[in-house]
C-alpha cells in the first residue's frame, strides 16, 4: 500500500529507491552547474596568480571558518534528524530540522555580514576576476542555502503535521542529501578563496 | 525501507568530529607558507572532509553500485571540463 | 480492441485542467508535442523569411539588424523549442512507459512542472523579444555582453527551458532503472528506451553547463562581472568552452531519440529482425560518452590553443564509428526483408540518406586544415541542416507517422503522407545542397549580403525552401485531417512487437490492464507472429 497516490504505479520500496536515484541525479546536475564556475576559477587563477594572492587577503578566514563549521554542524543535525525519524521519533526530528535550518540562517547571516564588509571597502563584484568569482560562487551557494532552508522548512511543516514514521520518511531523506550537497560545495569554495594564498 | 544497518547517533558525532579537526587543520596549516603545498594541503584536506560527508552522512558507503555510478560519474565529467579548457588556456 | 464504440482512452477526460493539471505522461507528451510543433513552424516561418531575404542581395527587404535578428531567432526557436524537446519530451513521454511497460514515469508531478517549467522558459523569451536578440544562436561574448538586445531576459528565458530538459532526463533515467516491467532486462528493452537513456545521460550532465553560462552572461550585463570580457581579463574563449560543452554533446540529445526510431520503424517494415542489438544499443551509449570530448572542434578558428585544436580535432573522428555501426546494422536489418514503404519507413529511409551525407561532411570540418575553409560558411549551415533536419526532424516526422495511430486511434491518410513526403524530401534537398556548395565556394553565413557570384545558388536554395514548406504544410494538414477524419486505428496496424502496440489505441490512462511479463527481446519477426489485434 503506497501512502501518496502520484506513486500508485510503484510499491513503497521501488518508490524509496527511485526517490533516492531522482536526488542523486539532481546532485550529479548542481555539481556540473558549480563545475563551470569551478573551471573559471582554476583558469583564472592560473592567469593571475598575483591578483589571487593581493585579493584573498580581504577575506576574512576567521568568519569562514566559522561558517565551514556552522555547516559542518547543520550537516550534522539533518543527519541526527533522519537517524531520529527512522527510530520514530517525530520530536527528535523536529528538533534537529529546526536547529538544521537554524544554523543555516547563522550561515546566511555571516555571509551577510561578510558582503556588506566588503562592499564597505569598495569591493564590488566588478572590482576584478577574483572578486567576481568570489561573489558569483559564494552568491549562487547562498541562493542554494536559501533553497535548502525552504525545503527544509517544508519538511519541518510535514513533519510537524505527523506526516513520517519509521516506515517512511523518503522527503527528509532526500532533503538531508541535498543539504549534505551544499555542505559539500561550501568544503572546497572556504579553501580556494579564503586560505590558499 | 529500512537500511540493513540500524544507523545509530555514534558515527555521526564522529564523523563530525573528524570534520572538526580537519578544518581546524586545514586553517591551521593556512598560516604557514609552504608554497605550493599550501594549495596541495588544502585540496586534500577538502577533499578528506567531502568523503567523509559523502561516505557517512550521505551514505555513500552503505549504497549499492547504481548509486556509486550516479555519484562519481559526474567528478568524471567534470575533470573532463577542467582538463579540455585547460588544454586551451595553459597552452596558448 | 473489440468494443463497439470507440473508447478515448487516456483523451476521455475534457477540460483545460484536465490537461493543464494531468499527471499522465501521455497527456504531457502531447502538450509538449504540440507546443514543440508550434516553434516549429515558427522557427520555419523565419527560416523562410531569411531565405527571401537571400534571394537577392543588396535588396533592402528588411533591414541589416532585422536580418540578424531572424538568424537568431531561426535557431534559437528551432534548436531550444523545438528540436531538443521535440522527440525526448513529445514522444519519449508518450511512449517510454509503454515501451518498457509501466503505467507512468517514475515521477509524474516532476513531468507536469517540467512542461510549466518550459512553459514559463518560452514565455521569458517571448518577453525577451522586446529588443530581440542579434547575436546568432551562439551568444558569442563580447557582443552578447554588449549588444543593446535583451540578453538577460533571454538567459532567463533559457535557463527555464534547459531546466525543463534536465528534469525530463532525471525523471527518464530513473524510470528506466526502476520502473521496467518483470522480465524486462537491459538486453530485452526496445532500442528506443537504449537512445533516450543515452540522451538522458546528456540532458543531465550537459545541460546545468549552458545554465551556468547563461547566468553568468545575464550577471555579466547586470554586475559587470567579467569573466568574458578581454578589458577585465576576462576570456571570450571562456564562454565559447562553456556554451560548446553543452551545445556539441547536445547534437546527439537531438540525434539520438530519433536514432532509436528509426531503429524501432526498420525492423517492423522490414519484418526482420534488428541486426546488431546489442552493437545499436552501446552504440547509443558509445556515442553520448565520446560526444563529451570533441566540443572543441567548434572552436578550431576562434583562438584556442594549437595543442587543444589537435586534440579536439583528433577526437572528433572517433564518433563518427558508433554512428557508421548503427547505419551498417540497419542496412543489414533490411537485408533479405520483406520491405514495405509506407510512411514511418519512407521517413526512416531518408534519415538514414540524408543523415549519413550530413555525417560524412562532418568529416571535412573535423579536419583543422579543411576547417579553417569551411568554418563559419555556408558548408555548416549545410551540414548541420543535413544532420539536425534530414537526420532529427525527419527521424522525428518518422516516429509521428508510426505512432500518430497510437497516440490519436486514428490513421493517417497514406496518399497525403506520401505527397507531404516527396515535398519535403525533394525541398530539402534543393534547399541544403545547394548550400555545400555556397560554402565550399566562400559565401560567409550570418551575412545580410553577398557577392553577386553567389546569386544563382541562393535563389535556387530559396525556390527549394518553398518546395520545403509545401510538403511540411500537406504534412500538417494529413494529421489535422487525421485527427478528425482518420479511419479508426486498430490496436496494431503495422504488427510491431514492442509493447506499446500491446495498448489500446489510443491507450487507457493506466496503459496496460495488467503488467505484461517479458519473456522476449521485441524484434523477433520471422520466430513468432504478433497477437492479430483488432
Amino acid at each position: 500500500m503506497s501512502d501518496h497516490p502520484s506513486h500508485a504505479h510503484m510499491d513503497a520500496a521501488q518508490a524509496y529507491e527511485a526517490a533516492k536515484l531522482g536526488i542523486w541525479t539532481f546532485l550529479a546536475t548542481e555539481v556540473l552547474l558549480f563545475g563551470g564556475l569551478f573551471t573559471a576559477y582554476i583558469v583564472f587563477r592560473l592567469k593571475f596568480p598575483q591578483m589571487f594572492h593581493e585579493d584573498h587577503f580581504h577575506l576574512n578566514r576567521i568568519l569562514g571558518a566559522v561558517n565551514t563549521i556552522v555547516l559542518i554542524c547543520s550537516s550534522l543535525t539533518v543527519a541526527l534528524g533522519i537517524a531520529a525519524i527512522r527510530k520514530g521519533k517525530q520530536h527528535l526530528l523536529k528538533v534537529y530540522l529546526s536547529l538544521t535550518i537554524l544554523l543555516a540562517a547563522v550561515f546566511l547571516g555571516i555571509k551577510y555580514v561578510e558582503w556588506t564588509e566588503k562592499f564597505a571597502h569598495g569591493l564590488f563584484p566588478d572590482t576584478d576576476v577574483f572578486f567576481s568569482l568570489y561573489f558569483v560562487m559564494t552568491g549562487l551557494h547562498g541562493l542554494h542555502v536559501l533553497a535548502g532552508m525552504l525545503v527544509l522548512g517544508g519538511v519541518l511543516v510535514l513533519a510537524g503535521r505527523g506526516k513520517f514514521s519509521e516506515h517512511y520518511s523518503t522527503p527528509v531523506e532526500i532533503s538531508g542529501l541535498y543539504w549534505h550537497f551544499v555542505d559539500l560545495v561550501w568544503i572546497y569554495l572556504f579553501p580556494l578563496f579564503y586560505l590558499i594564498g | 525501507m529500512e537500511k540493513a544497518h540500524g544507523t545509530g547517533y555514534g558515527i555521526y558525532v564522529a564523523v563530525w568530529a573528524g570534520l572538526l579537526v580537519l578544518t581546524a587543520a586545514t586553517v591551521a596549516v593556512s598560516y604557514l607558507d609552504l608554497g605550493l603545498m599550501n594549495v596541495v594541503v588544502a585540496l586534500l584536506i577538502a577533499s578528506a572532509k567531502a568523503s567523509l560527508v559523502a561516505l557517512f552522512f550521505m551514505h555513500l558507503k552503505f549504497e549499492n553500485r547504481l548509486v556509486w555510478t550516479f555519484a562519481l560519474v559526474p567528478i568524471f565529467f567534470l575533470v573532463l571540463i577542467i582538463g579540455g579548457t585547460l588544454s586551451d588556456t595553459l597552452f596558448r | 480492441m473489440t468494443e463497439a464504440g470507440r473508447s478515448l482512452g487516456y483523451l476521455e477526460e475534457k477540460g483545460f485542467l484536465s490537461w493543464a493539471l494531468t499527471l499522465d505522461h501521455k497527456r504531457i507528451g502531447v502538450l509538449y508535442l504540440l507546443t514543440t510543433l508550434l516553434f516549429f513552424l515558427v522557427g520555419g516561418v523565419f527560416g523562410l523569411l531569411i531565405r527571401i531575404k537571400l534571394m537577392v542581395p543588396g535588396q533592402q527587404i528588411f533591414s541589416d539588424h532585422v536580418y540578424n535578428v531572424l538568424f537568431t531567432l531561426h535557431g534559437s526557436v528551432m534548436i531550444f523549442l523545438f528540436i531538443i524537446p521535440a522527440i525526448p519530451s513529445g514522444l519519449g513521454n508518450f511512449f517510454i512507459p509503454l515501451l518498457i511497460g509501466a503505467k507512468d514515469v517514475a515521477f509524474p508531478r516532476i513531468n507536469l512542472a517540467s512542461y510549466w517549467i518550459f512553459v514559463a522558459g518560452i514565455g521569458v523569451i517571448v518577453a525577451s523579444l522586446v529588443r530581440p536578440m542579434d547575436t546568432g544562436w551562439t551568444f558569442y561574448t563580447p557582443y552578447s555582453a554588449k549588444t543593446a538586445a535583451n540578453v538577460t531576459l533571454l538567459s532567463f528565458g533559457i535557463f527555464l527551458v534547459g531546466m525543463s530538459s534536465i528534469l525530463t532526463g532525471l525523471n527518464f533515467l530513473v524510470t528506466i532503472h526502476k520502473l521496467r516491467a518483470p522480465g524486462m532486462t537491459w538486453h530485452r528493452l526496445p532500442l528506443f528506451i537504449w537512445g533516450m537513456y543515452s540522451t538522458s545521460v546528456i540532458q543531465v550532465v550537459a545541460t546545468p553547463v549552458v545554465g551556468i553560462t547563461f547566468l553568468l552572461l545575464a550577471m555579466e550585463r547586470l554586475f559587470g562581472i567579467g569573466f568574458f570580457d578581454p578589458s577585465k581579463g576576462g576570456d571570450p574563449l571562456l564562454f565559447q568552452h562553456f556554451f560548446w560543452f553543452y551545445s556539441h554533446p547536445v547534437v546527439y540529445v537531438m540525434i539520438l531519440p530519433a536514432m532509436g526510431i528509426i531503429s524501432e520503424v526498420v525492423p517492423v517494415f522490414s519484418r526482420k529482425p534488428i541486426f546488431g542489438y546489442k552493437a545499436i544499443a552501446y552504440s547509443s551509449l558509445a556515442i553520448a560518452f565520446i560526444g563529451f570530448f570533441v566540443w572543441g572542434h567548434h572552436m578550431f578558428v576562434s583562438g584556442m590553443s594549437k595543442t587543444a585544436n589537435i586534440i579536439f580535432s583528433f577526437l572528433t573522428f572517433f564518433v563518427a564509428v558508433p554512428t557508421a555501426v548503427k547505419v551498417f546494422n540497419w542496412i543489414a536489418t533490411m537485408y533479405k526483408g520483406s520491405i514495405t514503404f509506407e510512411s514511418p519507413m519512407l521517413y526512416a529511409l531518408t534519415f538514414i540518406f540524408l543523415f549519413t551525407f550530413g555525417g560524412l561532411t562532418g568529416m571535412f570540418l573535423g579536419a583543422l586544415a579543411t576547417n579553417v575553409h569551411l568554418h563559419d560558411t555556408y558548408f555548416i549551415v549545410a551540414h548541420f541542416h543535413y544532420t539536425m533536419m534530414g537526420g532529427t526532424v525527419v527521424g522525428f516526422l518518422a516516429g509521428l507517422h508510426y505512432w500518430f495511430p497510437k497516440m490519436t486511434g486514428r490513421m493517417l491518410s497514406e496518399k497525403l503522407a506520401r505527397a507531404g513526403w516527396l515535398l519535403t524530401f525533394i525541398g530539402f534537398n534543393v534547399t541544403f545542397l545547394t548550400q555545400f556548395f555556397l560554402g565550399f565556394r566562400g559565401m560567409p553565413r550570418r551575412w545580410a549580403e553577398y557577392p553577386p557570384q553567389f546569386q544563382g545558388l541562393n535563389i535556387v536554395s530559396t525556390v527549394g525552401s518553398w518546395i520545403l514548406a509545401l510538403g511540411i504544410l500537406i504534412m500538417f494538414v494529413n494529421f489535422v485531417r487525421g485527427l478528425y477524419a482518420g479511419k479508426p486505428a486498430p490496436a496494431n496496424p503495422w504488427k510491431g512487437l514492442t509493447l506499446e502496440w500491446q495498448a489500446a489505441s489510443p491507450p487507457s490512462t493506466e496503459n496496460f490492464e495488467a503488467i505484461p511479463v517479458i519473456t522476449d527481446w521485441p524484434y523477433g519477426y520471422a520466430k513468432r507472429k504478433p497477437e492479430s489485434n483488432e
